[in-house]
């Protein structure tokens, strides 16, 4: 289980993060959303330690992150894996040099092994064995996210964090998208935080919904609890209203 | 005036900022090169791309810089009857200076701003960040093979541009000017000792690591996206350009 629990961050004076609390159940899926800009982002970072909270814990399994170093930190990571905005896949490394990164770097498998296990994922994702020779920037916004995924997955990390993973995507991809994350949760039973912003789609992979609003979360619930809160501010982030959008 | 002195005052800070803190990245990247684990296959690629790519356009500057060096050389000797002594005029400057100082310039408008832009983009695109999240440090997976690629191929690199240019200095002088092949050799055996070439070594040693530390620096801590990558390119060249020449007057203060 992951606890955010008074999470205080500032940058440059303006405050970000303004008392967060928030328990992410193991083995459930979390989705949280909010509008651009509001800190989504921030929050997951420092589930991963690649920023320092102000004030306040982060506690995975009872081990407050904010405090470990050096060694501890690098073996903590080792649980989790992350599918940034971007993919952010290694530019000079083909696909199958990209999904085989975490096992060749981190394992010392055999070559016959790692290759089996890249192709099981590349299947996984519904992509043909042509890609694995293609760069990132011969690669369609969708495919790149597939691939990172199956980078993320090939790891078999306990916790997976999706950082907008269908932002630029288009509706069916979007789908396509969701219900591999779905599918893969499904049959690893992975600890899933998922930052987006593309409701009401988010809602069918979400066992948990929380909104961040102004630095904290104002709201928390299954999808149908979320959609029936009575809060205005959750209501018009639904709707898309214009008024508070431009807030 | 006042707003003046402040931005002054504020320029120096952040230079001095600047400056430690690139210190403690050097630091910081050469400690984890005693680190496992090893990664030779990074060496050797980071060595290609800094030292073997860089290889046309440093025969290509030194060969004309050594035809320009006797060319002007000769006619300066002739005025004095020692055209005898180009080999030893030209050898002393090339290996003395213009190898070091030229190899610096033409590694760091090359492969610097390479380093800068390939190490700015993958910070933007948050590769650097996905390499921490796989617990792969991303200072000794990217910034320390490139350090040690400069201290390896900018010396190496520095020796070829000697060489060659000695070599285009031979082809204007013997072949165009009419100097005699022996005692352009023989002149530049009697004059050129090993502190010259300690010196020029030495020197290439400091610019070769100044100039992959400015690019690193400035390509790790990139920020604000395409123009930044775009900034930090440019300030890198500028930069290293700069301190290559500052250290080569220390340098030359020292050896001289």
């Amino acid at each position: 289980m992951i606890q955010v629990i008074d999470l205080y961050k500032s940058f440059n004076g303006q405050m970000v993060l303004d008392g967060i609390n928030l328990t992410i159940p193991t083995g459930r899926i979390t989705v949280v959303i909010g509008k651009s800009g509001v800190g989504k982002s921030v929050l997951l970072k420092h589930l991963i330690g690649l920023l320092k909270p102000d004030r306040g814990r982060i506690l995975v399994d009872e081990v407050d992150i904010a405090t470990l170093r050096g060694r501890d930190l690098l073996d903590f990571k080792e649980h989790f894996a992350v599918l940034f905005q971007g993919g952010a896949l290694f530019d000079s490394l083909n696909v199958f040099e990209n999904i085989a990164f975490p096992l060749r770097e981190k394992t010392r498998l055999p070559e016959a092994e790692i290759a089996r296990r890249v192709r099981l994922r590349l299947e996984q994702m519904h992509l043909s064995s042509e890609v694995e020779t293609k760069l990132p920037d011969e690669l369609s916004g969708g495919m790149k996210k597939r691939v990172a995924l199956a980078r993320a997955m090939i790891q078999e990390p306990e916790i997976i964090l999706f950082d907008e993973p269908v932002t630029g995507l288009d509706p069916p991809m979007t789908n396509t998208v969701f219900h591999l994350i779905e599918t893969t949760h499904r049959e690893s039973g992975y600890t899933a935080l998922v930052v987006a912003h593309d409701i009401p789609e988010v809602f069918t992979i979400a066992d948990q919904v929380a909104m961040l609003h102004r630095g904290r979360i104002v709201a928390c619930g299954t999808p149908e609890e979320i959609q029936a809160d009575p809060d205005p501010v959750v209501q018009s982030f639904l709707k898309g209203e214009v008024d508070f959008l431009e807030e | 005036m006042v707003q003046f002195i402040r931005y002054l005052g504020y320029r120096t800070l952040e230079l001095v900022r600047d400056a430690g803190a690139m210190q403690l990245f050097l630091l910081e990247a050469l400690a984890l090169a005693f680190v496992p684990p090893f990664r030779p296959r990074r060496l050797l690629q980071e060595i290609q791309s800094i030292g073997v790519k860089s290889t046309p356009i440093i025969l290509l500057t030194a060969a004309f810089t050594g035809m320009v060096l006797a060319l002007q050389g000769y006619y300066t000797l002739k005025r004095y009857g020692s055209e005898g002594a180009l080999g030893s005029a030209v050898a002393l400057s090339l290996i003395r200076e213009m190898g070091p100082v030229l190899t610096g310039i033409m590694v760091s408008a090359r492969a610097g701003s390479a380093v800068t832009a390939e190490i700015g983009i993958m910070r933007i695109t948050e590769q650097l960040d996905a390499l921490d999240t796989m617990a792969v440090n991303p200072m000794q997976y990217v910034v320390m093979p490139k350090l040690l690629a400069g201290l390896i191929a900018v010396p190496l690199l520095t020796a070829i541009f000697d060489v060659t240019g000695i070599g285009g200095g031979y082809l204007v002088g013997v072949v165009l000017l009419g100097v005699s092949s022996g005692s352009y050799f023989s002149s530049m055996v009697q004059s050129v000792v090993p502190l010259d070439i300690n010196g020029g070594v030495v020197k290439s040693l400091v610019f070769g690591l100044t100039i992959v530390l400015v690019a690193c620096y400035k390509g790790y801590n990139t920020k604000h996206g395409a123009e930044g990558v775009s900034r930090a390119t440019n300030q890198t060249v500028v930069l290293s350009a700069v301190m290559v020449l500052a250290w080569d007057y220390i340098l030359t203060s020292f050896f001289m």
